[in-house]
């Protein structure tokens, strides 16, 4: 253990603080469930020009070019996260494609789509669950048959967040029918416009539309537009997947959190004595969450170093998405808990704390908790993969010869 | 920035754990565990030979014989001996030896810490009434000798010496079989260590005689014995599962492995969930002891109470992978079980300790 930096890192960390201090003022506020803005978009170019975002992205493919080192990522992200700066646009887009593309596009796809993605000028959604493909994502059934030198795409998606916003669709479709289950899949890339594409926003339980179905009528797009080879759409998503369950235990954003939860209970009254002081039973809780917090904190730099050395974590890796989904579902439990009947205040009442985020980010936190891979198929992976246990049959055949020897009733 | 082991850690671990898997087998740790309670939890060449690895000196200085390492090794050291539910007097010498090299005076550490080194000199703790004092028990001085009763002594017998608090917080040394000492095993569910409960009628008593102001010394050795016992629940719960998957892997019902019903798999699954993540947090609280001293007594009171539980979690589920097995002594998984029953219950529980780590933030007064 050494916790302490040598001196090219403290002084990158001081470059950083230096232009968080000289730049603050321009950052953005929040960055939201919609379309980036101007503001944002300059703030994120800004990013860009400093190294603070597409930091590793090559300059050819608009990025910053420098060479990858996860304790400066590091750095950066904490400073900014500590700062309460917005660390630029997110998104599946840049969380997801991009590295993807980085990995196993072609120039022209690096090339193309790329630069404008970084910049926010390019919004994508990921199309890749349908009404009966979920958590069994490979048996997906929309379809894309080759004609001339064009794909056209038959089916439907369900549960595509940001869809109705977005240029861009990068999509599974299974383009050999004939072939087993996983190796029928291709990666198209499906510009939103395409006539025969209908977009139409499923109402969430947070009040928002944030994601939809979207149908597919003989929409063509041209054979260039995959990524990988035919029927290899399944390797380069789960390329993708790696990424999409990084971004989804991220340590500051639980720290962040919880230290608002803090605020919360020294701030909110019962006859005029605080929370903290006066229901020791919550205290309890929040103390509780914070031996987590800590733990999924000093977990996130374990596994850094981990990164640094160039190591496989294993399973200390495979457990970041459950641990950390759940946990911020918990902080938002206590927060509204804390509030009582408050908690409940919803949309625009006047009374409202906070803008009303602790019942959004309770709901919301529960979609993470079933999105990119649900709590259940975590624990299959970690118990798979993670402990070497016998993986769920999967393959019609497995399935078949699973339920034949479950005794008759 | 490294958060992690070292090469040289890795070795040192690799080390103990070789010779503990080999000295400490179940067998070993029954025969302990159903000698009479005088001698329950001692096995005098296993200390031997955990003096001879260097085990003992890890935090010492060299001039006093030891290595001088620092604290995260210990807490390593703890958790392989809480891996193999070793009958050894560890958290109580570790803990004394740390308060020593905190707040003993010249003399006393010259005295006390090459001898501690060789194996020597052994420590139980009569710490239990500054957390939370049962049945009235307090240790008082009168004069310069220490009246009064203390129970739950950690590692009481095979201790040489008692490092011991008196009622208003002063940190002490009684020599095991001073005049006006009466030392009784206290029975509890852990048969792997050795527990007692002590009386005192005018036994002498030498206060810790170094500089540290006498709150901030309490303070700092309690944080370092709950790091050590959590190191042991990490140990033990470790254990468990490894225990349980590997069990489960070789078990058969209704034709098949039970490591392939989802159920099993699952809870399985949910046990490293929190194991892994609970061991980064222990990794920072030991190495807080010696590198973060402003965060030791926080992370030491958050990693106690988080390692309390989920190992409290882990005994249970584990245990239950194993079915009725689990509940027999024929596979001796009830050893880790009690441990860890035991290890959480010392110097403070869970609510006990996240209510001090409340007071340390000043959630509350
Ligand atoms: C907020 C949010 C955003 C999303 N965004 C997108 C997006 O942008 N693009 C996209 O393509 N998809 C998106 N999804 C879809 C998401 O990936 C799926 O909802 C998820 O994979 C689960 O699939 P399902 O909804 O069909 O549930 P099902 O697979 O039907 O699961 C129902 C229940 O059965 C359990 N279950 C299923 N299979 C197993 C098994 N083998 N073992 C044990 N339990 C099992 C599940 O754990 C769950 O509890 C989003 C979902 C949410 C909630």
């Amino acid at each position: 253990m050494d916790l302490t930096y040598d001196e090219r890192y403290q002084a990158f960390r001081q470059e950083v603080q230096r232009f968080i201090t000289e730049h603050r003022h321009l950052a953005p506020r929040e960055i939201g469930l919609e379309r980036p803005s101007e503001e944002q978009k300059r703030w994120q170019r800004l990013l860009i020009e400093h190294g603070y975002a597409a930091r590793t992205i090559p300059k050819e493919y608009g990025g910053f070019g420098a060479p990858m080192d996860v304790l400066e990522q590091f750095i950066i992200a904490d400073e900014f996260s500590t700062a309460g700066v917005s660390q630029g646009l997110s998104g599946q887009g840049i969380a997801m494609l991009v590295p993807t593309l980085l990995e196993l596009g072609t120039e022209e796809q690096k090339k193309q789509y790329i630069p404008p993605t970084i910049r926010g000028d390019m919004v994508w959604c990921q199309g890749y669950s349908e009404p009966n493909a979920g958590s069994d994502l490979a048996s997906l059934r929309t379809s894309a048959r080759v004609e001339g030198d064009c794909f056209v795409i038959n089916g439907q998606k369900i549960w595509t967040s940001s869809a109705h916003f977005s240029d861009m669709m990068f999509c599974l479709v299974r383009t050999e029918p004939d072939a087993p289950k996983h190796k029928g899949i291709s990666y198209l890339l499906i510009p939103m416009t395409t006539p025969g594409i209908e977009v139409r926003p499923l109402m969430t339980m947070t009040g928002d539309a944030i994601f939809n179905e979207v149908f597919f009528t003989d929409v063509k797009v041209p054979v260039t537009n995959i990524v990988g080879q035919r029927g290899e759409g399944w390797k380069v998503a789960n390329a993708t997947l790696i990424y999409e369950r990084g971004m989804l235990g991220d340590p500051n954003q639980t720290t962040n959190f919880y230290k608002r939860v803090v605020e919360v209970l020294q701030r909110e009254t019962i006859a005029g004595e605080s929370i903290m002081t006066r229901q020791p039973q919550l205290r309890e809780r929040l103390l509780r969450l914070q031996g987590r917090v800590l733990a999924m904190r000093f977990h996130g730099l374990r596994l850094l170093t981990h990164f640094s050395r160039m190591e496989m974590p294993g399973v200390a890796m495979l457990v970041v998405k459950l641990y950390g989904t759940v946990l911020n579902h918990e902080l938002a439990a206590l927060a509204i808990d804390a509030m009582g009947e408050l908690g409940t205040l919803y949309d625009k009442d006047p009374m409202l704390r906070d803008d009303g985020i602790w019942q959004r980010w309770y709901m919301f936190s529960l979609g993470l908790i079933i999105g990119g891979g649900t709590s259940q198929i975590q624990k299959n992976i970690i118990s798979e993969r993670g402990l070497g246990m016998p993986r769920e049959p999967r393959t019609p055949e497995e399935i078949a010869a699973s339920t034949a020897k479950q005794p008759q009733s | 920035m490294e958060f992690g082991l070292s090469e040289d850690d890795r070795l040192l671990q690799d080390s103990v754990v070789r010779f503990l898997t080999t000295e400490v087998p179940l067998d070993r740790v029954r025969e302990l565990a159903a000698a009479d309670t005088q001698k329950a939890g001692f096995d005098s060449a296993l200390w031997q030979g955990l003096a001879d690895l260097g085990v003992l000196g890890l935090v010492v200085p060299e001039r006093f014989g030891g290595s001088g390492q620092g604290f995260f090794l210990a807490a390593l050291v703890s958790e392989a001996l809480g891996g193999v539910v070793a009958p050894a007097p560890y958290v109580g010498t570790s803990a004394a030896t740390w308060a020593l090299l905190l707040g003993g005076s010249a003399a006393q550490q010259e005295q006390a810490l090459p001898e501690i080194v060789k194996g020597k000199r052994r420590y139980a703790l009569a710490l239990a009434e500054t957390v939370a004092p049962r049945q009235d028990a307090a240790l008082r001085l009168q004069g310069n000798t220490l009246h009064g009763e203390s129970l739950c002594l950690i590692d009481a017998l095979p201790a040489t010496h008692i490092l011991a608090a008196t009622s208003d917080g002063m940190l002490g040394v009684v020599e095991q079989g001073a005049a006006g000492l009466a030392m009784r095993p206290m029975q509890t569910i852990d048969r792997t260590r050795s527990w007692g409960l002590m009386q005192a009628n005018g036994v002498s008593w030498e206060p810790l005689g170094g500089d540290m102001p006498r709150d901030q010394l309490l303070r700092r050795t309690l944080a370092a014995a709950r790091v050590l016992l959590a190191a042991d629940t990490l140990g033990a719960a470790q254990t468990m599962l490894d225990k349980a998957v590997a069990y489960a892997k070789e078990r058969k019902q209704f034709s098949r492995v039970i490591a392939s019903f989802q159920a099993v798999k699952h809870m399985c699954a949910e046990m490293v969930t929190e194991l892994e993540p609970a061991r980064s947090l222990l990794w920072y609280a030991a190495h807080a002891q010696d590198h973060v001293v402003e965060e030791a007594d926080l992370m030491a009171c958050l990693a106690k109470a988080h390692l309390g539980d989920i190992g409290r979690e882990i005994a249970r589920s584990a245990t239950e992978v194993h079915g009725g097995m689990g509940f027999t002594d024929l596979v001796g998984l009830h050893y880790w079980f009690k441990r860890i029953g035991m290890d959480r219950q010392l110097l403070g529980g869970p609510e006990l300790t996240r209510e001090e780590a409340a007071r340390l933030q000043h959630f509350v007064q």
